[in-house]
């Protein structure tokens, strides 16, 4: 007993290194009513609203609770927030879907990644006792990550900067990308690694950043939308956070979320991957069984913009937006989270017709 | 298309204490779920899925918690949900545990709810200077005392009732080995003659600092149908938000609260609370919050809250028995506390709780609220299968 429910509308904030100007409500109030408007729906209609962000990019207890105000609960409604990436709000919004109590929702999330060293933030989530007390960034992490990709013969830093390359080419059709250019693999090789074997280029910008879907159900889908975004799939898994526990080299929580997603009915045109680092596309390209990159991120990725929160909910909005579109039938959307691929999150969507 | 029924088949607590020093984060959601395991007769393999809750990350100093938590959570390879809607989340983080079993996604869930105070400052976290905002300089009680105030004027309740509450929780508390305060000398005049922190909240009628965690096994029906003990049938489960900042608001008795309440009697098929419900448990972190969640949750007619708290009507042995366990005002692990709510909600049912234990129970409501009275999450649980 699965009740089909489809992405039937997404918005985005253009992706900017820091917006200096207006605070999360401001930088959100925009996105959630292009959400609405794309969806034809106002609040009132709306009936189940979750939300994703995390209290330790705004430096405050409860952010989420100042932009609910924006979303205007009133009268009020019912309302859940995740500290995770808004991709993981719209899982939960799919399973209240799932329910038939209720046959819309609006997603949504935020992050403001610039305001703090985020790459040091991030360290924030490693384990508190062992760990987190010696501040290991998050370049370093991937860097040990990208190392053993290296040491296992998996791949070479060439293909790290063909990743790293063609995501910021891919972005330059995407108006809402922070980095958009195009240089050559031989070019991203000549800089110095950062923290080796990691160049800059294979590293995320820091972006701050929101975006917004709405999900409707069944026959509610269709009326709302000429062409809804079918969710066929979606699965979640998680691995442990310890480092020494895994083989970073693959992604065995991907695989599975992948598999339960029912990734391998049919091939994909589209695949939207949440690999914030560039070594990391290449890991889950093939936890996922994507042998051909040409359809990979056609958005850019997150090596083109990457809000932390954010960017796990816009590769499936990506993926969507295609697919309503017309320009693709069947996609895939990956979402992460956590140290080195440590928590993953698959979504397989589809067009009918 | 009929959800699939959900039961809790298994409660597990830590004992509630200001410091927790023996035990790491982990260990503390471990032993909760230990219990919640061994009471559902299950091992950490039979788990589909967990669904972990806690308040603001800042509350211990890690981010997201839960990823460190995977492998302590036997989540590993499995999906695991992390769920934050302020005070309301223990409970919340319930429902959405419930709603992967009536969804039909899963058939065996675990939640897991937790705070550990010690290892940082609630008041320290909840007091950071944000520009434009106002400041929470005093933490949650000076925030709450307005609205106690604003209740008292409308209701014309005397002075006494909020020491009245405290006693009859902290009294219950004494019959709960879980409980954080176990205050055996306490009496009126024990709570009349505290300090008074933020006028009218004395500070025998504030709830405590605690760690602690609180665990459940929710399961399908054909899990539940095989327990070899009582389970808790949930019959209804509804949140509500509201705006904080809202000139229709009443943050002393929320729409927010009152529609949910409206909402999860509808679907329990209750139509008259005071009668058809057997106990209540209700998230009530200063004493005056009881008299006023009486009337908001529809117990009670507006203004006449307090008469039942007077009358007795809310002790373990009244007519309508409300935080058996002791409550909020007796263990305040911030994150697991709304979770302990409906969790003691659960134990009634089953005929569980030991020395607080209502006699004959069927019908059972667990209550949570957070923020500034804008966020609600309630469910109704019953002895009997839907």
């Amino acid at each position: 007993m699965v009740i089909d429910v489809a992405v039937i509308a997404f918005a985005q904030m253009p992706n900017v290194r820091a917006e200096t100007v207006l605070n999360e409500v401001e930088m959100l109030m925009p996105v959630i009513t292009d959400v609405r408007a794309k969806a034809g729906l106002t609040q009132a209609d709306i009936g189940f609203t979750c939300s994703g962000s995390t209290d330790y990019l705004s430096g405050q207890a409860f952010s989420f609770v100042s932009t609910l105000d924006g979303v205007g609960p009133w009268p009020p409604i019912q309302e859940s927030h995740v500290e995770m990436d808004g991709a993981w709000a719209l899982y939960e919004a799919w399973v209240k879907l799932q329910l038939g109590d209720v046959d819309t929702a609006l997603v949504y999330c935020y992050g403001k990644t610039a305001p703090g060293p985020i790459h040091e933030v991030l360290s924030r989530q490693l384990d508190p006792y062992h760990v987190a007390p010696l501040w290991p960034d998050a370049i370093s992490l991937a860097a040990l990550q990208a190392r053993q990709m290296i040491d296992a013969g998996k791949a070479t830093e060439a293909d790290f900067a063909e990743v790293a390359s063609r995501s910021r080419r891919s972005a330059m059709n995407n108006p809402n990308a922070q980095l958009a250019f195009d240089r050559s693999v031989a070019d991203l090789l000549d800089e110095t690694p950062i923290v080796d074997p990691l160049r800059k280029s294979d590293c995320p910008p820091i972006t701050d950043g929101a975006c917004a879907v709405v999900l409707a159900s069944g026959d509610r889908a269709r009326e709302l939308r000429e062409r809804p975004a079918w969710i066929r799939g979606i699965d979640h898994r998680i691995e442990p956070m310890a480092l020494g526990l895994r083989d970073l080299t693959v992604s065995v929580s991907t695989r599975t979320a992948g598999e339960k997603a029912g990734m391998a009915a049919a091939p994909v045109d589209v695949a939207e991957l949440h690999a914030p680092f560039a070594p990391q596309e290449l890991i889950l390209r093939e936890a996922l069984g994507l042998d051909d990159h040409r359809n990979v991120n056609p958005s850019g990725g997150p090596l083109a913009a990457n809000p932390v929160m954010v960017a796990g909910l816009t590769r499936i909005g990506e993926v969507a937006q295609r697919i309503m579109d017309g320009t693709a039938s069947r996609g895939v959307a990956h979402a992460t989270s956590g140290p080195c691929l440590q928590q993953n999150l698959v979504t397989v969507l589809e067009g009918e017709g | 298309m009929p959800k699939e029924l959900v039961a809790v088949v298994g409660v597990g607590q830590t004992k509630h204490q200001a410091t927790r020093g023996d035990v790491s984060m982990a260990g503390l959601v471990r032993e909760a779920a230990s219990r919640a395991l061994a009471d559902a007769e299950m091992t950490w393999a039979d788990i589909d899925a967990v669904v972990v809750g806690k308040a603001p990350d800042f509350f211990e100093g890690v981010m997201m918690p839960e990823l460190y938590l995977a492998d302590a959570l036997g989540a590993t390879g499995k999906p695991l949900f992390r769920v934050h809607t302020a005070g309301s989340v223990g409970g919340s983080t319930a429902i959405v545990a419930a709603q992967l079993v009536q969804a039909g996604i899963h058939e065996r869930v675990l939640t897991v709810a937790f705070e550990k105070q010690s290892e940082s400052d609630a008041m320290w976290a909840l007091s950071m200077p944000i520009p434009f905002q106002p400041p929470l300089h005093a933490g949650a009680g000076g925030y709450f005392a307005p609205h106690i105030r604003s209740y008292m004027a409308r209701s014309n309740a005397p002075d006494h009732i909020g020491i009245l509450v405290a006693l009859k929780d902290r009294t219950n508390a004494l019959k709960n080995p879980y409980a954080h305060l176990q205050e055996h000398e306490i009496s009126f005049d024990s709570i009349k003659d505290s300090m008074m922190l933020w006028d009218p909240i004395r500070y025998a009628e504030t709830c405590p600092s605690s760690d602690g965690a609180c665990a459940m096994v929710l399961a399908s029906e054909a899990v539940a149908d095989r327990s070899s003990k009582p389970v808790a049938w949930v019959k209804g489960t509804a949140v509500r938000s509201e705006p904080t900042m809202s000139a229709d608001r009443d943050p002393v008795l929320p729409r927010g609260g009152s529609d949910c309440a409206a909402d999860v009697y509808r679907q329990a098929g209750i139509t008259d609370p005071r009668r058809q419900v057997d106990c209540v448990e209700m998230y009530v972190p200063f004493s005056w919050f009881e008299p006023m969640w009486l009337e908001n949750l529809h117990f009670a007619p507006r203004g006449e809250g307090w008469k039942y708290v007077e009358d007795g009507v809310t002790q373990l042995d009244g007519d309508l028995p409300v935080n058996m366990s002791g409550g909020v005002l007796s263990s305040n692990p911030i994150g697991a506390s709304g979770m302990l709510r409906f969790a003691e909600a659960a134990l009634q049912v089953r005929g569980m709780a030991g020395d607080h234990q209502v006699p004959d129970a069927r019908t059972a409501v667990g209550h949570a609220y957070g923020g500034g009275s804008q966020f609600f999450a309630m469910w109704v649980v019953g002895a009997d299968k839907p």
